[in-house]
């Protein structure tokens, strides 16, 4: 009985971070993920193919901070964009 | 007499509640005074039929009417409970392929001269019978559920859709749980109307009463104390073109609220 009144306690307190932390947006993200593989018809591996190459082009003419090159394929209404960040590294002079 | 309409209602992904809906909104539109026709299109895997409690009616069925054995209102299934409501089966020892896309349009042009309204189950997956399926309709309505496997397979089959050229589909989400979506573990209908972004139609709570309702052939609109068939029933009101709110599934209480359920108030 008093572990459930604690329980009861900790849950009224904690609902709104369980929203956060639930499976829900588990679900979300990878359905996200998943409907840009088939939206675009990209496997993962191919994705990563692109990436690699995309970089070899791109080293080819400036140096990027390899460690910190971001890809990514978002949808903002109707739209689908590939957005890619490749910072460049510092020039030295 | 103005045409009927026909809409094909599918889903890509089986089991989310395709031939439920069908039967539903098809026995909610006739109590509006429609007259309406179901066709299942799920050839070899006949349902819609004891959904709706008609199997021991069963003479004819659709590839009968493609086939010319019969014509066609020898193979419309009258329904027990309202005159308006008319159920056109499935084959069941036939296979997908026993129908063409040309016969289903046919068929279904015929049926628009008649009826008003024209509810096409169609089969789960993409291949023929889906095409079948949509080959007459004017208007698609998707299901899912709120699960990952189910809205992927939905989006799948809005592309399919539009590259068929039914244009604008419109999505219900069945089965959706309250107490999941405010504990965080299911999606809610927000999520899904951003991942699909497509037009929502309506919301089905999960309620035990279908399971009752199907295993009795006995559509759950027609009992009157369950949520999910006063949602059916909103579904037909909003087809006919009335502006009716989605019902409150989620958890919008005020602190007061949340306090006197925590004491037992409420």
């Amino acid at each position: 009985m008093a572990i459930s009144i604690l329980e009861r306690i900790r849950d009224f307190f904690t609902e709104e971070e369980k929203k956060e932390s639930g499976s829900s947006n588990v679900a979300k993200e990878r359905l996200q993920f998943i409907l840009v593989q088939d939206r675009i018809k990209l496997s993962p591996q191919q994705m990563e193919e692109m990436k690699a190459e995309l970089i070899e082009v791109i080293t080819r003419y400036v140096e990027v901070d390899k460690s910190k090159i971001d890809m990514d394929i978002s949808r903002e209404e109707e739209k689908m964009a590939m957005v890619a960040n490749f910072p460049l590294k510092k020039q030295q002079k | 007499m103005e045409q009927g309409k026909a809409i094909v209602i599918t889903s890509g992904k089986g089991g989310v509640g395709k031939t439920t809906t069908t039967a539903n909104l098809g026995t909610a539109l006739a109590l509006l005074g429609k007259k309406v026709c179901l066709i299942d299109a799920d050839i070899g895997l006949r349902n819609l039929d004891v959904v709706m409690g008609l199997e021991n009616r069963i003479v004819y069925d659709l590839v009968d009417v493609v086939e010319e054995q019969c014509r066609l209102e020898q193979a419309l299934i009258k329904d027990k409970r309202n005159e308006k409501l008319f159920l056109l089966p499935a084959a069941q020892t036939r296979d997908k392929d026993a129908v063409t896309e040309e016969q289903m349009q046919q068929m279904i042009g015929e049926l628009k001269e008649r009826m008003d309204y024209i509810l096409v189950d169609s089969p789960a997956g993409i291949e023929q019978g889906f095409r079948n399926a949509i080959a007459g309709a004017d208007k698609a309505i998707i299901i899912t559920t709120p699960e990952v496997s189910a809205v992927r397979d939905a989006d799948r089959i809005i592309g399919m859709v539009e590259a068929e050229g039914v244009h604008d589909p419109e999505l219900i989400i069945n089965r959706i749980r309250r107490d999941m979506v405010e504990r965080g573990d299911m999606m809610n209908i927000d999520d899904m109307l951003e991942i699909l972004a497509i037009e929502i139609l309506g919301v089905i709570p999960e309620d035990e009463g279908i399971v009752v309702s199907t295993n009795r052939g006995e559509p759950i609109v027609l009992s009157n104390n369950h949520l999910a068939g006063k949602a059916f029933n909103n579904i037909a009101r909003r087809l006919e073109g009335e502006e009716i709110p989605l019902m409150k599934l989620e958890n919008n209480d005020s602190f007061l609220v949340k306090i006197k359920k925590f004491v037992g108030l409420n």
